[in-house]
Parts: C-alpha cells; sequence; structure tokens
C-alpha cells in the first residue's frame, strides 16, 4: 500500500462518531440484567472499539503486509498467554486453595 | 567546520538522496525509512500488548477465584466518571489522528494545536481520575493498613474474609489504571516535547514519521482504557 496515505477527514470523523456510540452502548447495556451475556456483550463491544481505533486511527488497513503481521502476532502471542493460562486455572479443581 | 563547508556537506546529502533532508543517509527512500522507523514501533507495542495483557490475565483469573469480591469492589466505582473519560480519551484520540492529518499535510500550525487539543484532553482524563483515586482515599479503599471492609461487610453483607478480599480487586485497579495513567503521562511529556519541536520547525512537509509513531503510542493507550474501562467498572454491575 502507499508509504504517504493520507486517511480522509469523515473516516476520522466517522469512526469517532461510532467510538462514541459505542461508549453509550456498552454503559447502557451494563445496566441490564443479561446474566452471563453482560461480560460477553462489554467486551465485544470493547474488542470492536479496539478493531477500529487499530484500523483506521493506527492506520493498519492502509499498512504493509509486516506491519499487518507484527500486530497480528502481537493479538496472537496475547491469545496463548490468556488462553493456557485459563485452561490451566478453569481445569484444576475449584475453587483452589 | 565552517558554515559553508557544513552547508555544502548537507547538501551533497541532500542531493544523494533526490533533495530531502528528512532522509537518513542509512535509507534508500522515504517510503524505506518510514516503513522501518514504524515497524519498530510496532514491535515496541506487541510488547506493551504483552505487558498490559499479563495484568488483564491476572485480572481474569481473581475475578475468578474471587468472584464475590469483585464484585462488591466494582461496584464501588463511579461508572458516569469512567463513561465520560472514556469519551474524552476518545476526543484525545480523534485529535491526534487530526495531528497526524495535519503533519502530512504539512500544516505546521494545525498540527500545534492538535498535539496541544490532545495534551489537554489528556490531563481532563488524568484530572477525572484523581477525582476518583481521591474519593477511593475518602473511602478507605486503598489496599493496606488503611482498608476498610466496613462498606462490604454492612451494605454487601459480605463475610469478614470475602470483604477483606476486595482489596485484591482495588490492588488490581490501581495497578491497571495507575499503569495506564503513567503511560499517559509519559505521553503527555513527549506530546510536549513534539509542540516545542514542531515550533521549531522539525517536521516540515514530508517528515510525520515521528508524528506518526507517536500517534500510535497515544491510540493505543487508548486502546488500553476501552478494555479496562468495561473490564473494571461495567462486567461486574448488580442489577
Amino acid at each position: 500500500m502507499s508509504a504517504n496515505h493520507v486517511v480522509p477527514l469523515r473516516v476520522y470523523f466517522a469512526v469517532f462518531i461510532t467510538l462514541l456510540v459505542m461508549t453509550g452502548v456498552t454503559t447502557w447495556v451494563a445496566y441490564i440484567d443479561l446474566g452471563v451475556f453482560n461480560p460477553v456483550m462489554a467486551l465485544v463491544i470493547a474488542t470492536f472499539k479496539a478493531v477500529l481505533v487499530i484500523l483506521f486511527f493506527m492506520h493498519v488497513k492502509y499498512s504493509s503486509k509486516l506491519t499487518w503481521l507484527v500486530v497480528s502476532a502481537a493479538f496472537f502471542f496475547l491469545g496463548i498467554m490468556l488462553t493456557l493460562t485459563m485452561s490451566d486455572y478453569l481445569s484444576r479443581a475449584w475453587p483452589m486453595q | 567546520m565552517s558554515d559553508s563547508r557544513t552547508a555544502a556537506a548537507v547538501e551533497g546529502t541532500a542531493t544523494a538522496h533526490g533533495g530531502n533532508p528528512a532522509l537518513l543517509h542509512h535509507f534508500e527512500t522515504v517510503e524505506q525509512q518510514r516503513d522501518a522507523s514504524s515497524l519498530g514501533m510496532w514491535v515496541f507495542l506487541a510488547q506493551e500488548v504483552m505487558f498490559f495483557g499479563g495484568l488483564f490475565c491476572v485480572y481474569l483469573v481473581y475475578r475468578l477465584k474471587y468472584y464475590e469480591a469483585f464484585v462488591a469492589g466494582s461496584n464501588t466505582l463511579n461508572v458516569p466518571m469512567g463513561a465520560i473519560n472514556t469519551g474524552v480519551l476518545i476526543c484525545s484520540s480523534l485529535t491526534m489522528a487530526m495531528a497526524v492529518y495535519s503533519a502530512q499535510i504539512g500544516k505546521r500550525k494545525m498540527l500545534m494545536f492538535f498535539l496541544a487539543a490532545t495534551m489537554l484532553f489528556g490531563a481532563v482524563f488524568l484530572g477525572v481520575k484523581s477525582v476518583e483515586y481521591k474519593q477511593k482515599f475518602t473511602d478507605h479503599h486503598i489496599p493496606g493498613a488503611s482498608f476498610s471492609t466496613a462498606e462490604f461487610e454492612q451494605k454487601d453483607h459480605l463475610p469478614r474474609d470475602v470483604a477483606n478480599e476486595t482489596q485484591i480487586y482495588f490492588s488490581l485497579y490501581f495497578a491497571m489504571t495507575g499503569m495506564h495513567a503513567i503511560h499517559m503521562i509519559v505521553g503527555m511529556v513527549i506530546m510536549g516535547f513534539l509542540i516545542f519541536h514542531s515550533w521549531r520547525g522539525k517536521y516540515p512537509p514530508g517528515h510525520y514519521t515521528t508524528i506518526e509513531n507517536f500517534g500510535l503510542y497515544w491510540h493505543f493507550v487508548d486502546i488500553v482504557w476501552i478494555f479496562l474501562f468495561p473490564l473494571l467498572y461495567l462486567i461486574s454491575r448488580r442489577h
């Protein structure tokens, strides 16, 4: 991709408005009793917001494949850390003393 | 070395690089220079993901183990303040993106304005956070010798040992928001230098890599808060 890509301003404003709206939504949803889906909703919305920031504010959508690789690697290893840790703790006798 | 010789040397370098003074001598093209520096920044951010990821991981494990204490602790937080702070940080991310845009199109005053605006939003965030922290001191919700379990025993009817476990929640609350705040303070100090340098005209049109890389850092700090807000404030709400 072009190294000198200038992201159009309307993209920034669209992302900005979406982020603000999603912040409102996640706060509102937290006050509704969804049981186990409260954390799920909160994390889905947070992930959506983070992806928007990464793709547009951080220009990853317009970046080289190498940048994509580094970003993916970061979250891949984060996934390994969380998955292996949780698979260990969740499969132990619980509550652990 | 005399001024004329320095100028000649600089000109010689510039000629060898197609007349771009912003291009360092060990890079072939501006694109290569920008890609290399961007890659370095992203590798640093990958490290930051793992760093904060460790804190998130601890939070998840302890939330499973001390669920009731985490619920009680989380419900003492001020959700409107957290939500407002999220909005403030999103505003600062927009102004940061606008600063990068200004640097890309080579508008120096616009760049300085948006950097200053980003700094201002950062200061507002830390101001709100300090009000929240102060409330925690007033309520004796700081882990340690002066910690009081009274509220959790009386209001939440938790047994003393469970009420005491809320200290683990508050330890993580302060570790995570504190580490995030330190990142913001570091960012604001760097931003001060960036404003000074752009005032001195160090970022002429075509040289925006420094601003762009700093923007990556600032947006990363925003992303950390995007996850901290639901994890600390929202997911354990009582209904």
